[in-house]
């Protein structure tokens, strides 16, 4: 494969949050010392809890909002500021979809038209061309002329969603940020989209980061997945075998919460308390509070994210790498 | 025969004149776990909804729906207060909406305890803490006291646990009760639903878009489609060689957690409008075994094996098609 196209170095952001009764501001590490890349045409999963710091990872690395720390460099270069020429070039090679389609998509317009809009507003093609191009983008996403002739509220969750992804590649981006796109879609429909999002990026050779809480969506799309918990990667390794021989303690709890079809729940290790607040980050390794196998060491110093032997890091004391030959084998 | 704990037959809802359910049976043994699947709007939640006496005025319901062998669709309100919360609990996705957010905890308990159980003064107190000890509240004396946004997502639902257990019912509704929450901590919830069910010999219905969920927590399955009850059978049976095409569908659109990765069997299509339904099966315009006779006549639910029930008029074809896609 050719280089990376997207290079994330220890990114951090914090945001000021207040709290108590005094109104205290407290610093939220929503991000912390992120580093990751994707090569192109490659997929990038991101999966974590709820206020792991997916999303924000997600925002920063589209050059939406700056980190207060660390960089982005996309095909080689720096992002570059924001509102620049430079930076608006960049970013039209990149789009994003959220969960939400009907929130993206404006009511009072029939969809066809939101799709021509980045189109219109970046001027590319003569009026004819691009609606030739809408059509193109209907078929692509497997929806008929008829479909883009309606509005949002006529259209399913799936569909609509469908809608979302033809309007994000209207500009031939290269690179998608995909943030929770399948979530609210009965399975199904999700499997269509799935399959859909699988099918254009092998046509236009795409690159992804995909973020989900959803383990198995998350596999099913990734070539490497990372596993996040309270803003800092805990574990990263290749989508295939991951979940199969996770080694950070979280991740085995991840893996074992997930319900799985013709197994009981017996033998699953279920966490104790609630995930913690990402104000008020445990010491140590974040993770030691919950963490089954803990020892004295993981309350006063920080796990760093370590190669394990194949392409798998983790963060955690009791990871010991490079792994024995013994596994690679089996 | 025992007399089952619920015995749901032929149960129909209509919204405006639109059918929404449309023939659903459904019985419940004492102590079992029901799970029912469904792509959402199939008729999961109108089903219990319905059963219990809780739909809107404009709902118009038939059928029949039996506690104990004793008809309770369109029993007097008073017998279906009694009923509700005493014998048959239910808890929801959006447990916050169903607290009062103003009443503390212990209030609110009390008030469940005093409704549902021969309790008053002290014994009310001590029964509320032990409820909250019961569903992993810690230092629950003292959380008795705390209003409900000062709990976490998922303590509220233990709290919504708690309260359904006030009553000491026979029957626990669960409706989709984790599918709001993160994954470890949907995972306590499950967990502490099945000791609470096995320490209390409560029945449970757990309703879930979540075929995982409901294969690890259930005893039996029913799988609903467009307001009715596609197939019905044992959890893991289902799940390793279900028949009906819509249910196949469901679980060939699972992605796997392990093992090799294949491209997912999706369902084309979407559920039907039940304003359009069409004719005959309602599955027929997304299934891949359809037929002309499919558009016929709506196939009844009918055996295929000890305690395994499916509508289909080509069970036998759709069987054999999973079988040879299981033998290459
Ligand atoms: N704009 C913001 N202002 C304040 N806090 C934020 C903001 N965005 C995210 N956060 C906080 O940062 C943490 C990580 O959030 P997010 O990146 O959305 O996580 P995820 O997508 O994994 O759920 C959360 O605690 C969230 O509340
Ligand atoms: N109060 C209501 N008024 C009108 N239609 C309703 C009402 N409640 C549910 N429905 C309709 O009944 C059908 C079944 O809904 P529901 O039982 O909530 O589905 P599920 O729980 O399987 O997602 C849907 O088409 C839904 O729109
Ligand atoms: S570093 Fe310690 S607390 Fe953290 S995951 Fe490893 S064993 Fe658990
Ligand atoms: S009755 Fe016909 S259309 Fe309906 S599920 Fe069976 S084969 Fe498919
Ligand atoms: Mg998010
Ligand atoms: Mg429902």
């Amino acid at each position: 494969m050719s280089g990376p196209l997207v290079e994330v170095s220890s990114i951090s952001r914090s945001y000021a949050m207040r709290s108590g009764m005094f109104g205290h501001s407290t610093a939220v590490h929503a991000v912390d010392g992120v580093s990751l890349t994707i090569p192109k045409g490659e997929t990038l999963g991101l999966v974590g809890e709820s206020g792991s710091g997916k999303s924000t990872t997600g925002r920063i690395v589209l050059g939406i909002e700056p980190p207060d720390r660390g960089e982005v460099r996309f095909d080689g270069k720096p992002m570059a500021a924001p509102g620049t020429a430079a930076w608006r070039a960049q970013r039209a090679r990149m789009q994003m979809i959220f969960q939400d389609p009907l929130g993206a998509l404006d009511r009072r317009l029939p969809v066809a038209t939101q799709i021509r809009e980045p189109l219109d507003v970046h001027g590319l093609g003569t009026p004819a061309e691009r609606e030739e191009r809408v059509r193109e983008l209907l078929r692509a996403v497997e929806l008929t002329p008829a479909h883009g002739a309606r509005y949002p509220g006529a259209l399913s969750g799936g569909q609509r969603q469908r809608i979302v992804l033809a309007r994000a590649l209207a500009t031939k981006p290269d690179f998608l940020v995909c943030d929770e796109p399948v979530s609210a879609l009965d399975v199904s429909i999700q499997a269509q989209v799935v399959n859909l999002l699988c099918d254009l990026q092998a046509q236009l050779g795409l690159t992804l980061l995909f973020i989900s809480h959803d383990l198995r969506v998350v596999r099913q799309i990734s070539n490497v997945v990372a596993v996040m918990y309270l803003g800092r990667i805990v574990e990263i390794g290749s989508a295939d075998d991951l979940f199969a021989r996770p080694e950070h303690p979280y991740t085995q709890a991840l893996v074992s919460a997930s319900p799985a079809p013709g197994r009981r729940s017996a033998g699953r290790i279920v966490l104790a308390g609630d995930p913690p607040d990402p104000a008020a980050r445990p010491q140590g390794c974040a993770f030691h509070p919950r963490c089954p196998r803990a020892i004295a060491r993981c309350a006063s110093e920080v796990p760093a994210l370590t190669a394990v032997g194949g392409n798998r890091q983790v963060a955690c004391h009791l990871a010991t790498g490079p792994r024995a030959e013994t596994r690679d084998a089996a | 025969m025992v007399t089952p704990l619920v015995n749901i037959q032929g149960l129909n809802v209509a919204f405006n004149g639109v059918p929404v359910l449309r023939g659903v049976d459904l019985t419940l043994e004492k102590g079992e776990a029901v799970g029912l699947v469904g792509e959402s709007g199939s008729g999961k939640s109108v089903t219990w909804l319905a059963a219990l006496g809780l739909l809107p005025r404009h709902a118009s319901v038939s059928g029949s729906v039996r506690l104990d062998g004793r008809e309770i669709l369109g029993a007097p309100a008073g017998e279906l207060d009694r009923v509700r919360g005493g014998r048959v609990a239910m808890i929801f996705q959006d447990p916050a909406s169903a607290l009062n957010p103003v009443l503390t905890i212990r209030k609110q308990l009390c008030e469940a305890l005093a409704l549902h159980r021969d309790l008053s003064g002290e014994a009310v107190k001590a029964e509320a803490r032990q409820l909250l000890d019961l569903v992993g509240i810690p230092d629950a004396a003292r959380r008795l006291e705390a209003y409900p946004h000062e709990f976490s997502g998922g303590q509220v639902q233990r709290i919504m646990i708690a309260m359904a257990l006030a009553g000491n019912p026979d029957l626990l509704v669960a409706d989709e009760p984790t599918t709001a929450l993160d994954a470890t901590i949907q995972a306590q919830i499950l967990e502490l639903l099945s000791s609470v069910r096995r320490e209390m010999g409560m029945a449970m219905v757990l309703i879930s878009h979540d075929l995982g969920v409901v294969a690890e927590n259930c005893d039996r399955v029913a799988v609903m489609y467009a307001g009715r009850i596609v197939e019905r059978a044992p959890a893991n049976q289902l799940f390793a060689d279900p028949v009906h095409p819509y249910a196949q569908g469901l679980i060939g659109a699972l992605p796997p957690l392990d093992g090799p990765r294949r491209r997912l069997t999706a369902i084309p299509g979407t559920v039907p409008d039940p304003a359009r339904m069409p004719s005959g099966c309602a599955f027929a315009p997304r299934c891949a075994l359809a037929a002309e006779p499919c558009g016929l006549a709506v196939p009844s639910l009918a055996p295929i094996a000890n305690d395994r029930v499916v509508a289909c008029i080509r069970a036998e074809a759709s069987r054999r098609a999973l079988l040879g896609i299981a033998a290459e």
